[in-house]
């Protein structure tokens, strides 16, 4: 038997076999990466629910998946499902219903929502008031058993079990907006612990509903330029106003290089590094000199057993928000040292949006594409530079490229920051 | 490479009190939790004791930006740091790794009875509903909800800034975190990581949950193993526990007094039916190898939900005969996400003081997930 390929740091090295991936832009990464690389937004204006009294009025919600009952996490699971499809499909490995690894599934914070407490307040109610004994005794009638489940935290992750026959205990995780980024950090640690040879890696977040809106829109997060809807999302502009909430999925089979080779594997990348770094600073800001954010770019680089001199091209967690851009250009910078100025790096989420959850693992598909396609796409609506923010940021019109290594970021609420390191090649 | 996991801090808070003292003072007197029965009649929970806060979040700037579920979550992640000897060690807690197992949401009670009895009248109910909660949510209380933000208090108040991360789904998120932490001290993946959770049983909004499910006793109380004739149920439980975890050349070299060793974490989940959760605990029991009854102790995490409970209880008479057994759920209810991590702290702190030298801690969750954890003396 060949003597098993190994990292600088002597561990099984991780490839990406399979993709999957749904946005607003659409289903797959066909359509998604020919929107992309077009410089076409999904952000329009929101017809899901009334958008009466709101101060946003506009996200990348994904309108061509319905979820029965219309809830965050039966959106979640579909979204999930399809770019798990796709991404399993794509890999060939295992069986249907039989994937031969384990699950790590980024999934939004389950609640229960309006229209169900609006049912169970009707079944419960006596007099003309409403209050949660209300609901108890709408519960009381039994005719709601089913929510129970559907509003478990667990329970997305465990029908994407069911489906596609995952093995093990699968892993329900929330890193706020660096959760994708996260599943896939926890299959490349399980691979190279050589606990398993595969794994499932899914991000997935359907939360676009009057409440969660108007929860990041109470913490001033979120953009108001409401028209046109398109031009919201604008990373790195100087008139950036806060981010648009988007939806989607991604999925990623992760596997053990030896054994997608020994299985003849098409291999459409490698996950060289991870770095993550816990913020104590304040819960919903960034430490001001961005040290959390720098060390965890250095830790993935250094992970990946490279120098920042090796990274081509970076995919900004690039949110649209004043503080979020400002903070991660002056880390990238901290990072890159002046070459920066020279290195592109383009924010996905100009064009669809913040997908929060699932954000982290959409950026890693588009990554990888970016990789395998030589062409990086761009940061779109960017009209106005922000002088504090000297960087290429690809504006507008995607570009032709040879790129071998990328690096991509997420950061999140909570002091979160997660960086990974994709490439074509081994380091 | 393997290395060896042990647990050098334990930081726990139930309805039987604040530390392990309290929680082995409550197994040596077999005295089962308090229970309330009146605050959310019908429903039973066993509530945490009070807490003076402050010995653990200093800054009343802090408190007020979470709910209780966070407040039991980082008062108990700062015992179990006291514990280790690691609080105020600045330095190791800025690489010290986070795991925590999270529910969330906690609700404006308020807020949402209003808007429920509102709505019917409503002429327009969509805006209705964004009018009000666009008025009369609180900015802040998002952040008190969010799942990922009792890790997040638990960085900004201990200064644990590592890399963190929280698992969700119920009890099993619990018993993931330690498997996750203890096989990557294992594979040399980290070198020490504070792991645990909280939970509020106290609210509405979860009593709602598992009421929808027909899931929660409400009955006099009774002992888990007892409650299957009368169809079974759990009572909620409020509290937090977390443990310092810690690779056995790390705590050497720091000279920490270990409390046990976490020889091995195993989880499963399979698709429930009738036999099924038994069945995997019995894989789990195999897989782990080496449970000696006849020395050892089992702390159960049997929720008294009716079939599981009863399958646990036919695996654990074969596979442990002879053994000691403590049900966690007589004693502080399920507490869900921290339910495990509790188990495995009792667990640590019994086979310490010599009660026996192994202990096989195990977790059914009343909807999904099986666990089972091996800690011994050292």
């Amino acid at each position: 038997m060949a003597t098993p390929h190994r990292d600088k740091h002597g561990r099984p090295l991780v490839v990406v076999t399979g993709m999957g991936v749904v946005t607003s832009l659409g289903e797959g990464k066909a359509d998604n990466w020919a929107a992309l690389t077009a410089g076409r937004s999904g952000i329009h204006r929101i017809s899901r629910f009334a958008t009466d009294n709101l101060r946003t009025t506009i996200a990348g919600t994904v309108d061509f998946v319905a979820a029965e009952p219309f809830c965050a996490p039966a959106l979640s699971e579909q979204f999930a499902l399809r770019a798990a499809s796709e991404a399993v499909g794509q890999a060939g490995i295992g069986h249907p219903g039989d994937f031969p690894g384990a699950l790590f599934m980024a999934v939004p914070p389950v609640e229960m929502e309006w229209p169900q407490r609006e049912a169970l307040a009707e079944a419960g109610r006596r007099n003309g008031e409403a209050d949660y004994g209300t609901l108890l005794a709408g519960a009381q009638t039994g005719r709601f058993k089913a929510w129970h489940e559907l509003f478990l935290f667990g329970t997305v992750a465990a029908r994407i079990q069911d489906r596609f026959g995952t093995k093990g205990s699968p892993v329900s995780l929330s890193t706020a907006c660096s959760s994708g980024a996260t599943a896939i950090q926890l299959g490349v640690e399980a691979i190279r612990r050589g606990e398993v040879s595969a794994a499932l890696a899914i991000g997935t977040d359907g939360s676009v509903n009057p409440e969660s809106l108007i929860r990041f829109s109470l913490l001033s997060a979120l953009s108001t330029q409401n028209d046109p809807p398109e031009e919201a999302a604008k990373p790195f502009s100087k008139n950036r106003d806060g981010f648009v909430m988007g939806e989607g999925a991604a999925a990623l089979v992760l596997e053990d290089y030896d054994h997608a080779l020994a299985r003849g594997a098409k291999i459409l990348g490698f996950v060289l590094g991870c770095g993550e770094k816990g913020d104590g600073f304040h819960r919903t800001r960034s430490s001001p000199d961005g040290a959390p954010a720098i060390a965890a770019m250095r830790e993935a680089i250094a992970d990946a057993g490279l120098t920042p001199d090796d990274i081509d091209y970076i995919n900004a967690h690039g949110t649209s928000t004043p503080e979020n851009d400002k903070m991660e250009s002056a880390g990238c910078l901290a990072v890159m040292g002046e070459r920066m100025r020279e290195v592109p790096i383009s924010s996905n989420k100009s064009m669809i949006g913040h997908t929060l959850t699932a954000a982290g693992a959409i950026e890693a598909v588009f990554s990888l594409l970016t990789i395998g396609e030589g062409r990086i796409p761009p940061t779109i609506n960017y009209k106005v530079p922000d002088p504090t923010i000297p960087l290429d940021v690809v504006p507008n019109v995607a570009r032709d490229a040879r790129v071998g290594r990328v690096l991509s970021n997420s950061f999140g609420f909570g002091g979160q920051n997660t960086c990974l390191v994709f490439a074509a090649e081994p380091a | 490479m393997t290395r060896e996991v042990f647990i050098t801090g334990i930081g726990i808070v139930s309805n039987l009190g604040e530390g392990i003292e309290a929680h082995l003072a409550a197994v040596d007197a077999g005295r089962p939790g308090t229970v309330e029965a009146e605050r959310f009649k019908p429903h039973l929970v066993h509530p945490v004791v009070p807490l003076e806060w402050e010995r653990q979040i200093p800054k009343k700037s802090d408190q007020r930006q979470m709910e209780a579920w966070q407040k039991l979550g980082v008062y108990a992640a700062g015992l179990a740091l006291d514990d280790a000897g690691i609080k105020e060690d600045k330095a190791l807690l800025g690489h010290l790794h986070l795991i925590c197992a999270a529910g969330g949401g906690e609700r404006d009670y308020q807020v949402d009875s209003q808007v429920l009895t509102g709505l019917p009248q409503a002429a327009d109910p969509g805006a209705f509903l964004n009018e009000r909660l666009m008025g009369d949510l609180r900015p802040t209380l998002f952040l008190a909800q969010l799942s990922n933000l009792l890790a997040g208090n638990i960085s900004i108040v201990h200064g644990v800034t590592g890399a963190t991360r929280t698992f969700m789904g119920e009890e099993q998120a619990g018993v993931d975190a330690l498997r996750i932490a203890q096989a990557r001290i294992a594979a040399d993946q980290g070198d020490i990581f504070l792991v645990g959770g909280s939970y509020n049983a106290e609210r509405p909004d979860v009593l709602l949950v598992y009421e929808m499910a027909g899931l929660l006793w409400k009955d006099s109380f009774a002992g888990v193993w007892e409650r299957e004739a009368k169809g079974g149920g759990f009572i909620p439980g409020s509290g937090a526990a977390f443990l310092v975890l810690e690779a056995r050349d790390h705590a050497e070299a720091r000279g920490a007094t270990p409390i046990a060793r976490l020889a091995h974490v195993g989880a499963d989940q399979v698709r429930r039916a009738p036999g099924a959760a038994g069945e995997a605990l019995d894989g789990l029991f195999e897989k782990a190898g080496g449970f000696d009854a006849a020395s050892g102790l089992v702390v159960s995490g049997a929720t008294g939900v009716a079939g599981i409970t009863a399958e646990e209880k036919a695996v654990l008479d074969r596979r442990t005969d002879g053994a000691r057994r403590i049900a966690t759920g007589d004693l502080f209810g399920n507490m869900l996400e921290p339910q495990f991590p509790a188990g495995v702290a009792l667990a640590a702190a019994l086979v310490k003081r010599g009660d026996a030298r192994q202990a096989a801690v195990t977790s059914i969750g009343h909807a999904r997930g099986e666990g089972l954890a091996l800690v011994e003396r050292i």
